[in-house]
């Protein structure tokens, strides 16, 4: 297998983009990307495309065609793909492109993710969400996708003695980290008394516990290790890939205070990078909601099984913390265009390890991690990135 | 949202009378019917049988809904389970019957029947289980 | 041989609304009302709740009290004013949900308050001739009154699933008569979302003619007087109708208090004769004997003379909650939420 790197990351504000199609979000965060390596057009091999679901947020599939066409790319005839699964399919698009520049078939790929997801009323994008549940024996009886992930956080309550308090740090933490991100949809912090009193979406979790709907695009370019040189000076590798599936259903799960799925990709991208979780310095996880994170870094095995929550509130993972997560803000203060997350984790990772982060720069990073959950864990993907240098 | 006609119809076996399988290999009951038993993977297939669960089961998590589905936008708030059957197998459900703050984690609680949602005023209506405190 | 009651099951929704709840909307004084009607409350359904989902919750009580294959039930018929459904059956549902489909016969019946009780006389045709095992009948209704209409403090929701055979007869029906004429006391036109009615129109002419003579032939027919029931049950449009028929017909207090369920839930239309059967069926002992006379509006009365026997006490009468149970099991609401389940408050389209 080939040696992969990134040479050149893009993305758009992230928020409510009235103003914005998902035409002009794709290409806005492509193009950055394509300037930001230096590419000429011709250099381009291939286009991905992360993309849960343009066919129901905008009426629209075939969006890998329509992004590279959109992009000045129709007359290069590019193999475009488009990729599904769920919150997961921006890292899912990473990974298949990674392997694409491995195999030897392509040399540098572009891979965007998307999603529009304000054209739609918020019930209805509630609804779109819950889609990537179980819709025939969850969401058909009233389940929503917060409700599913709320029932989690109940059990890891019950078990553990989380308490509201630690999972509101969550949010108050990514709130602050995205303050210093000016691409991110909120820029403010808040309190834990707000996360607390805000309104209840599925108990325990309240509104501020939530990620928000949002609009916006991320793309990165992919390029073969040896070749990645003449593109950026500081090229960054990606070291480790796994990816896993579980039930579809949380309900058949084994356990619903782990995610298997995040614990099986963790240990394969840890394995291939010959690396261990205490090696990062900084990770992007997929925290849609405050229990989401909680479980992401012990799952991941950065903090110990049930101690997510008291870690936390006690700011081991806070900016440069014993490991910085999520200092793009995460979903929740960065924002949730579905199918740009991957690829925005990716983005904020690399900035981190080119040491281009500004205000909220991970001192030392030197190898970063990104986590992706594809419905309520039924698909996780990590990808572990270090400088090439 | 709403369902096509025959993507709910051809479930109402199961969401009627909670009919499930159960594995000729081993003997592992799953809801709703599975054609391959998760734990024998091939050794099963051919083996999966007809199975009816109980109806009986307790609460192992819930969350009460606020922000609701434009189909239960009635109903709200209302509490949602995942409730592990007699037999063994997990399934999500509704609770009804019981008021969102009298909920605990190890409640008991039996399958009753009522309506899943309808396509709009002229179209067709779903019926299915619901759980409610056993009596 | 003759032709009974099997099994029997009852459901009645939780929720309730007071007649003074109602009136305080109206400018009218409910309390007043609700003692005029001798009702204290009347039983609401859920907003996920029809005469499906309760027609098939009574036929499982009346299955779960017995040990009989459900695929031994030849016929379903649910009788209902309020069917889900103006074409599609209800009985189709109730069969699928009780195990009993493929191979049988099913239908709605409606005739307003009485089509439960034609259903049970339906059944025990099939059954005596032996065309089948067993029949399911079922009366059920999520009936409504227009908003400030009389009809609104009684209206209510309910229904009981009787299966009716030859074999394994609880409660043998002796005698059936019918008593039927044309008189438009109480209708609904096709479209309509809420019946009309013809006031008092509905008393004299209407309930007491149809059910009084209906009894009478009933006592010709077995030959019995009031003195010999341990029970007599009556159609209950209100709390006030069944008492004064029941005087002039010669029964006491006594008789009628276990099946008069009409005060603690309201009208259950074509549930209401049928639930107030199965509270009794609920108490009675073998030897017993039962006096019913239903009565829907359009109109026409049926009558039966049953006799409880050995066979009541092999059913697991605690099963499944008695029909007191279910009537003391109750959350009040307020006029708000109540015309919200009821669907009176317009809605964007779902």
């Amino acid at each position: 297998m080939r040696d992969v790197a990134v040479i050149g990351v893009g993305e758009t504000e992230f928020g409510e983009l009235w103003d914005r199609s998902f035409r002009d979000l794709g290409i806005e965060a492509g193009l950055k990307a394509i300037q930001d390596a230096k590419l000429r057009s011709e250099d381009i091999d291939a286009v991905y495309i992360g993309n849960m679901s343009a066919g129901k947020f905008i009426d629209q599939e075939h969006v890998s065609a329509l992004v590279a066409d959109y992009s000045g790319l129709a007359d290069m005839h590019l193999p475009t793909v488009r990729v599904e699964g769920g919150g997961a399919c921006g890292a899912i698009a990473l990974l298949q492109a990674r392997l694409a520049i491995a195999s030897g078939m392509h040399d540098i790929v572009v891979v965007g993710g998307a999603e529009k997801m304000t054209d739609v009323g918020e019930v209805q994008a509630a609804e779109i969400l819950s889609s990537t549940a179980d819709q025939e024996w969850e969401s058909v009886f009233g389940a929503t996708f917060a409700g599913l992930y709320a029932m989690m956080a109940r059990r890891h309550m019950h078990e553990f003695g989380t308490t509201r308090e630690q999972m509101a740090a969550v949010a108050v933490k990514n709130h602050k980290n995205g303050a210093l991100n000016p691409e991110a949809q909120f820029q403010k912090e808040i309190t834990i008394d707000a996360v607390l009193q805000a309104p209840w979406v599925a108990e325990p979790l309240g509104l501020f516990d939530c990620a928000p709907l949002s609009d916006g695009a991320a793309a990165v370019v992919l390029c073969e290790a040896q070749r990645a040189r003449k593109f950026s000076d500081t090229p960054i590798r990606i070291a480790g890939s796994g990816q896993a599936s579980d039930f579809l259903a949380l309900h058949d799960r084994r356990d619903l205070t782990t995610l298997d799925a995040t614990v099986i990709a963790g240990k394969r991208a840890f394995h291939e990078a010959k690396m261990m979780p205490k090696d990062v310095q900084v990770a992007e996880v997929h925290d849609n909601f405050t229990i989401s994170e909680i479980l992401a870094i012990e799952d991941l095995r950065f903090i110990e099984k049930g101690k997510g929550g008291p870690a936390t509130a006690e700011g081991l993972t806070a900016l440069n913390g014993k490991i910085s997560v999520n200092t793009s803000g995460g979903l929740k203060a960065r924002g949730q265009p579905v199918g740009a997350t991957g690829v925005a984790q990716a983005v904020e990772i690399v900035r981190q390890l080119r040491g281009e982060a500004g205000k909220r720069q991970v001192v030392g990073a030197r190898h970063g991690l990104t986590h992706t959950l594809g419905g309520t864990g039924a698909t996780a993907v990590v990808h572990l990135f270090e400088r090439g240098d | 949202m709403t369902l096509a006609i025959p993507r709910f119809w051809r479930e109402i076996q199961s969401r009627y009378n909670l009919i499930g399988t159960k594995c000729g290999s081993c003997g592992k009951v799953d809801f709703p019917p599975r054609a391959v038993c998760p734990v024998c993977g091939r050794k099963s297939i051919g083996k999966m049988q007809r199975f009816q669960l109980g109806g009986k089961g307790s609460v192992v998590t819930y969350t009460v809904i606020h922000d609701a589905p434009a189909q239960f936008e009635m109903q709200k708030p209302y509490v949602m389970a995942i409730i592990e059957m007699d037999e063994g197998v997990r399934l999500t459900s509704q609770l009804i019957d019981v008021k969102p703050e009298d909920v605990r984690i190890g409640m008991k609680v039996q399958a009753s029947f009522r309506k899943l949602g309808q396509e709009g005023d002229a179209g067709v209506i779903h019926y299915g289980y619901k759980f409610r405190p056993a009596g | 041989m003759k032709s009974g009651i099997v099994s029997y099951g009852g459901y009645i929704p939780r929720y309730r609304i007071r007649p003074k709840d109602i009136g305080v909307v109206w400018g009218a004084d409910g309390e007043a009302m609700g003692r005029g009607l001798n009702i204290r409350a009347k039983s609401v359904p859920g907003p996920d709740e029809d005469v499906i989902t309760i027609s098939v919750e009574a036929a499982r009580a009346c299955m779960a009290k017995v040990d009989l294959d459900p695929t031994d039930i030849g016929a379903i018929y649910v009788g209902s004013e309020s069917h889900p459904y103006a074409v599609k059956p209800t009985a189709t549902v109730v069969a699928e949900a009780i195990g009993s489909a493929p191979v049988l016969t099913a239908a709605d019946f409606e005739f307003a308050c009485k089509a439960g009780t034609a259903a049970i006389q339906t059944t025990m045709g099939l059954t005596l001739s032996k065309m089948m095992k067993y029949g399911l009948a079922i009366g059920a209704d999520t009936s409504q009154g227009a908003p400030g209409d009389a009809l609104e403090y009684s209206a209510s929701a309910g229904g009981a699933a009787l299966l009716i055979g030859v074999d394994h007869v609880a409660a043998e029906i002796a005698h059936t008569v019918s008593f039927t004429t044309d008189t438009p006391d109480f209708w609904r036109r096709e479209g309509q979302r809420y019946p009309s009615h013809g006031g008092r129109f509905t008393g004299e002419p209407a309930y007491f003619k149809h059910v009084l003579n209906c009894a009478q032939l009933l006592f010709k027919r077995a030959g019995t007087t009031a003195e010999e029931y341990d029970y007599a049950v009556f159609h209950q449009p209100n709390g006030k109708f069944p008492v004064r028929a029941a005087k002039q017909l010669g029964f006491k207090e006594g008789q009628i208090d276990a099946g008069l369920c009409v005060r603690e839930i309201g009208n259950t239309y074509s549930g209401a004769i049928m639930v107030g059967l199965c509270a009794i069926l609920d108490e009675a002992d073998p030897g017993d004997r039962i006096f019913a006379v239903g009565y829907g509006s359009g109109a026409g009365s049926d009558a039966f003379d049953l006799t409880v026997t050995e066979e009541i006490r092999k059913i697991r009468r605690d099963a499944t909650p008695s029909i007191k149970e279910m009537m003391a099991d109750s959350v009040f609401l307020d006029y708000a939420t109540y015309a919200k389940y009821r669907g009176k408050i317009l809605m964007r389209e779902a």
